[in-house]
């Protein structure tokens, strides 16, 4: 996992809100596609016309956005199907950190595994630093900084956001869960061997016999 | 006074994790041929091994084709991925429901029916409608495949807490109306964004008097409302439908887990974080009319106007969402011309479905012009409801009767409505784009899709027709 300290770039605003992840990359994408290439198909149901050319109303399209870092995003964002493929989209099409005012658990979650950041900020914040980025799309830089949990909007007023720590710290660092949760292998084994004697009809899970 | 959730949760905490998460033990894992595949590959590539492939299940069913004698191979996309679920399976030793074999079916049909999910089992799958298992009182919840993976090998994850919300039924639901309406009219009051953060537990005096596979309905929708979670307290209705089946404990394993799962409900005082009462006898057959299953209203309402939504954002999404339907606002859908209907899906493909749906299609036909299927939820599902006839009311009415799988829910398969084609579905998403490319979708219950299949129009059930 690429670790997650701070970018710095053009911010893309698309702030409908409940945008869910069968608009951010399609099923079938999911199982004819690499994970490396599913960014060409991000969006693809707004970026593309019927006739498979470019829609250059559409925001991502724009070529002050085409490679920006950052998305600014409605509420919901993410919201729908679980699939991870809507998180490895967006960092196929250079997305390094969302700006939101809530996301779907399952999506933050998803991306937290990935090292994109789902950043929490008021609704109102969000819709300012839109409006400055569309004052000056050209122009218009946004930070995010997890390291100082801050936010920098182009005029460079200072927005804080939270994380959880330990998401924090594995962002930072870029490490894999799984490395985390083995540390605490022993305790694991110690519980399931104390749930097996509570709950015994929870591990029995022995094939039937035949009907 | 700990709620449902804070049992649920209590039981299954191995440890802290550090910086306000916990480390869960889950029970369950159910492996699909997209997420599941995928995790077992992720597996393979970092080396870990799997912990306890006893507790894992696996099943193909999103990108199967759904037509008379498939194999894995009939839709081509889809057969790797049945290819890596096989593997891994045979590989680690995971409990396979192959095509063709019996047990097959969607994962959350599949998982009650053979009693492989429990009471008060925590139960993960790389699914969002994994939530539908809640309705056996099962703490379970749809997953990535990165989490599914770190579940597969260490059989916990790491996760914080949600909040606990209530949303109670209270009365009855009138003739007409089902737990789909019911969650339906719930997701469109309080917003497809009000659960995010949450776990739902569904209560109240119309919930307690639902049958076990409509419970599984109600909380199948939980993450359409934006909570991973929703389960309702088990009761002795659950307990009699788990009893004997296949999976399920048995002898002293049985009385002792009944004992145990008799405890499982909140407590009187009980507080919640968030807590909302419905007045169940006020719910009528619902049809969602735009592209969020918030967009929904009863058949008989008129579509709302872009100008009455609630802020500037919401009026371009309504604005966006009545073009690409196709519709006018100020009309009811009820007498809108349809294309297709689609029975199935993890929402409402169980056998009681079927004979919701049976029951206003016998002796009718499909009406002219329209395409209408019925994807049995799995192969005992199928095996039922051929026992009693249901196939042969579907197909003298004109109906396809189908292989079970996800099929047009997802469209995963190579199965998809056609552009611009719209179609009552009984699935749970009326997402752009998500039947096939352009296609447009209004969710209802499985008999108001039946009752549009054969008058070719959305329907009100509740009037001669």
């Amino acid at each position: 996992m690429q670790p997650f300290t701070a970018v710095t770039g053009p911010a893309a605003p698309l702030l409908r809100p409940n945008i869910d992840t069968d608009v951010i990359i399609r099923v079938e994408r999911l199982v004819g596609t690499t994970r490396a290439s599913m960014g060409a198909h991000a969006f693809e149901v707004w970026r593309f016309r019927a006739d498979g050319s470019e829609d250059p109303a559409f925001v991502l399209n724009r070529p002050e956005f085409r490679a920006a870092p950052i998305l600014l995003a409605g509420p919901n964002f993410g919201c729908g199907s679980s699939r991870e493929g809507a998180v490895w989209a967006l960092q196929g099409m250079g997305v390094r950190a969302v700006i939101a005012p809530s996301y779907s658990d399952i999506f933050r979650n998803n991306a937290l595994q990935n090292g994109l950041l789902p950043v929490v900020l008021d609704e109102a914040v969000v819709r300012e630093i839109a409006a400055q980025v569309e004052a000056a799309p050209d122009r218009a830089r946004v930070t995010v900084d997890l390291e100082r949990e801050v936010v920098i909007a182009p005029d460079g007023t200072r927005h804080r956001f939270a994380i959880d720590p330990a998401r924090r710290e594995a962002l930072l660092a870029g490490l894999d869960d799984v490395g985390l949760t083995l540390r605490q292998a022993d305790a694991i084994a110690a519980w399931q061997q104390a749930d097996r004697a509570a709950r015994p009809w929870a591990w029995q899970v022995a094939a039937p016999e035949r009907r | 006074m700990p709620t449902l959730l804070d049992k649920l949760w209590q039981a299954h905490r191995v440890a802290s994790a550090g910086g306000g998460q916990d480390l869960i033990h889950i029970d369950r894992i159910l492996l699909h041929d997209l997420s599941g595949a995928r995790a077992l590959a992720e597996l393979a590539e970092k080396g870990h091994a799997i912990a306890h492939p006893a507790l894992a299940f696996a099943t193909p069913d999103h990108a199967v084709a759904t037509g008379p004698g498939r194999t894995a191979e009939t839709f081509p996309a889809g057969a790797r991925g049945v290819a890596l679920l096989r593997e891994g399976a045979a590989r680690h030793g995971i409990r396979l429901f192959d095509l063709g074999q019996d047990g097959q079916g969607i994962v959350h049909v599949m998982g009650p029916e053979l009693g492989i999910v429990l009471p008060g089992l925590t139960v993960i799958c790389g699914d969002s409608h994994t939530c539908t298992n809640g309705g056996l009182g099962a703490l379970a919840f749809g997953v990535g495949s990165s989490e599914l993976a770190h579940a597969l090998a260490t059989q916990t994850l790491r996760l914080a807490k949600p909040k606990a919300m209530r949303v109670r039924f209270e009365g009855a639901f009138p003739l007409g109306t089902t737990a789909k309406d019911a969650v339906l009219a719930a997701i469109g009051r309080l917003g497809t964004g009000a659960g995010a953060g949450f776990a739902i537990e569904w209560a109240g005096s119309a919930v307690r008097a639902l049958e076990v596979e409509q419970r599984l309905t109600l909380c199948n929708l939980s993450i359409e409302m934006g909570a991973r979670m929703g389960f309702i307290a088990p009761d002795e209705r659950v307990f009699a439908w788990i009893a004997g089946r296949d999976y399920a404990p048995r002898g002293a394993a049985w009385e002792a887990a009944v004992a145990a799962w008799r405890g499982l409900a909140s407590d009187e005082d009980a507080a919640f974080d968030a807590d909302h009462v419905i007045d169940a006898g006020a719910i009528a057959p619902q049809v969602t009319w735009g592209t969020s299953p918030e967009h929904v209203i009863a058949v008989d309402a008129p579509i709302p106007a872009p100008e009455a939504a609630p802020d500037p954002a919401r009026r371009k999404a309504w604005a966006d969402a009545l073009a690409y339907q196709g519709l006018e606002p100020g009309r009811p859908l009820a007498g809108t011309r349809v294309d297709w209907v689609f029975i199935g899906s993890c929402t409402n493909a169980r056998l009681s479905d079927l004979r919701e749906a049976a029951r206003m299609v016998r002796g009718r036909r499909v009406a002219p012009g329209v395409t209408a299927w019925v994807v049995p939820g799995s192969v005992r599902v199928k095996r039922a409801a051929e026992e009693e006839g249901l196939d042969r009311v579907f197909r003298d009415a004109g109906f396809d009767w189908r292989e079970p799988g996800c099929s047009l829910c997802v469209a995963a398969n190579g199965e998809a409505v056609p552009p611009g084609a719209r179609c009552v579905s009984t699935s749970n998403r009326n997402f752009v784009g998500r039947q096939g490319k352009g296609a447009r979708t209004h969710l209802a219950s499985p008999a108001m899709a039946a009752a549009a299949a054969v008058t070719g129009r959305i329907t009100d059930i509740r009037r001669p027709f």
